[in-house]
């Protein structure tokens, strides 16, 4: 173990790299998506509505892999050969792994976002309409802001599934962590030392993130919840 | 108190319970396997995405059925032909040794990196998937059958590609299978025509990547490399002059104990070269 650690720590710790910076770029364009999107789906617009549904339904309806492969390997050849567009339409293993990380992340982000803004009290709205806000003045000022509140869990667990997700991205070539995996065992043929490190690494990012997602939870309640010493 | 006693004894009896099965089920799978196959040597065997079971006829020299394992689409060494069917030189060469020297086996299609680890695992006996036979290999723990058949490893480009030697990959991307002599002859090459590598998992997803133009090249066994292009439309090329030394291919076992099995399937393959059953399965796939 501590051999192959010493060995490729370093292609390791590239990879992982390679994994954060594509989890990084996925969950912030993911973060846009799903603002938009999700705001869509929450304002009285009926077109709105329906696009941000039509938006979310189709892709939660695909998996990941098959959307990594339609991105990365399908829009291209249909623009090239179908289309027979001028240029020739190529995506890098990049672009088409953030394309498809925000995609997928966004879609479950603005669900994530109408569930949590359609969760703060209706009597929050009617107060605030009642006090003469304009719609988007309360949404901002007065909803927004409890929604937040609620949403944080479920958008941190969502952060952790799209970084591992990051994994389905190894079967269109992208560097990073399992696929570097999957090459350093064709070297050594040492399975379960490479995944065990492997799983720890993953782990490792993950509980962090988990712990700065606590701290981050505690910040926003601050003084909303009971102390254990109070009474 | 009691309620707690009672729970506790439960949650044994129910690990035990767990235990025993599972204990059970680890011994009981051997002796279910060779019923599994007496009964689907009889039955008509099914064709499922992954698996397909050829077992050979009646006279069985040790009895034990031979797990191996190949790779999915690796043509015109194994692949799936149009009407479905599981076929290939390798597939060919395997029922023939089979017949002629009559053992039972059962080829599972699990894909290259797959039939690796299921060998060492002991999940599969050995592996027949167009592995070359090199000295690496040989002393990384492969251990091979006598060659029986001759590749070299080459360079593919996009038919209207601006690639005609090495020289031009400077700055490109090339596409490789993870763990291929393709892969190795690429990786040996790196730092001197200076390009990068990008790794996939199969054959037609690294073809596809050179076709589609997400990487400039590929390499690839050049017998492969040959007949998909000619069979499959690709729209790729071999570059005149990439070709390398090469090496034969051989079958492959991981584990000493399958010695007898590497026996059995070289005496089969001299015999099939003999009685030009080998000609007549090369000629079928290669004209």
């Amino acid at each position: 173990m501590i051999d192959i650690i010493s060995e490729y720590g370093g292609l390791l710790i590239a990879a992982l790299g390679q994994t954060l910076l594509l989890a990084l770029l996925g969950l912030f364009f993911a973060c846009i998506i799903g603002v938009i999107f999700g705001i869509m789906s929450v304002v009285k617009n009926k077109v709105l509505n329906v696009i941000a549904r039509i938006f979310v339904d189709v892709i939660r309806g695909i998996p990941m892999i098959v959307l990594a492969f339609f991105i990365f390997f399908g829009v291209p050849m249909f623009c090239n050969t179908i289309l027979h567009l001028p240029d020739k339409v190529t995506l890098s293993g990049l672009q088409a792994g953030v394309i498809c990380l925000a995609l997928n992340c966004g879609a479950y982000m603005a669900e994530i976002i109408r569930a949590g803004v359609q969760a703060v009290d209706i009597g929050q709205m009617e107060a605030a309409r009642s006090l003469g806000m304009s719609y988007s003045k309360a949404m901002a000022k007065v909803i927004m802001p409890q929604a937040i509140k609620i949403m944080i869990p479920s958008i941190i667990n969502q952060f952790i599934i799209t970084l591992k997700d990051t994994s389905i991205l190894s079967v269109i070539g992208f560097p990073e962590l399992v696929n570097t995996a999957k090459n350093i065992i064709a070297i050594n043929f040492q399975s379960f030392q490479v995944w065990a490190i492997v799983a720890v690494m993953y782990l490792i990012v993950i509980l962090i993130l988990s712990r700065l997602s606590k701290i981050l939870e505690r910040r926003l309640s601050y003084g909303e919840h009971r102390r254990k010493d109070e009474r | 108190m009691k309620k707690k006693l009672a729970i506790a004894l439960s949650a044994v009896m129910l690990a035990g319970l767990i235990a025993g099965c599972g204990g059970g089920n680890n011994s009981n799978s051997s002796s279910a396997a060779s019923a599994s196959s007496a009964s689907s040597a009889a039955a008509e065997s099914k064709e499922t995405e992954k698996k397909t079971e050829d077992t050979a006829k009646a006279e069985t020299s040790s009895g034990k059925k031979w797990s191996i394992a190949t790779d999915t689409v690796f043509k015109p060494f194994e692949y799936t032909d149009a009407d479905g069917n599981f076929v290939g030189i390798d597939v060919d060469i395997l029922a023939a040794v089979a017949e002629d020297q009559g053992f039972d086996y059962e080829l599972n299609s699990l894909g290259w990196d797959a039939s690796i680890a299921a060998c060492q695992a002991g999940q599969a006996d050995g592996m027949i998937a167009g592995a070359s036979i090199t000295d690496e290999r040989k002393e990384s723990g492969w251990i091979f059958s006598d060659p029986y058949y001759d590749a070299t490893q080459c360079m593919a480009v996009a038919k209207d590609s601006a690639i005609k030697s090495f020289d031009d990959l400077k700055g490109k991307l090339v596409a490789v299978k993870t763990g291929t002599q393709g892969a190795s002859y690429a990786e040996s090459l790196q730092d001197e025509f200076e390009f990068e590598i990008t790794y996939l998992e199969d054959s037609p997803t690294m073809y596809q990547t050179v076709s589609g133009g997400q990487a400039d090249a590929c390499f690839e066994d050049t017998p492969i490399m040959a007949a998909s292009i000619k069979d499959g439309d690709l729209a790729l090329q071999i570059v005149d002059g990439s070709e390398n030394e090469g090496s034969p291919y051989g079958l492959a076992i991981f584990n000493e104990d399958n010695q007898e099995f590497l026996d059995l399937f070289n005496a089969g393959l001299a015999n099939i070269k003999k009685n030009g059953k080998y000609d007549e399965i090369l000629a079928k796939y290669l004209g």
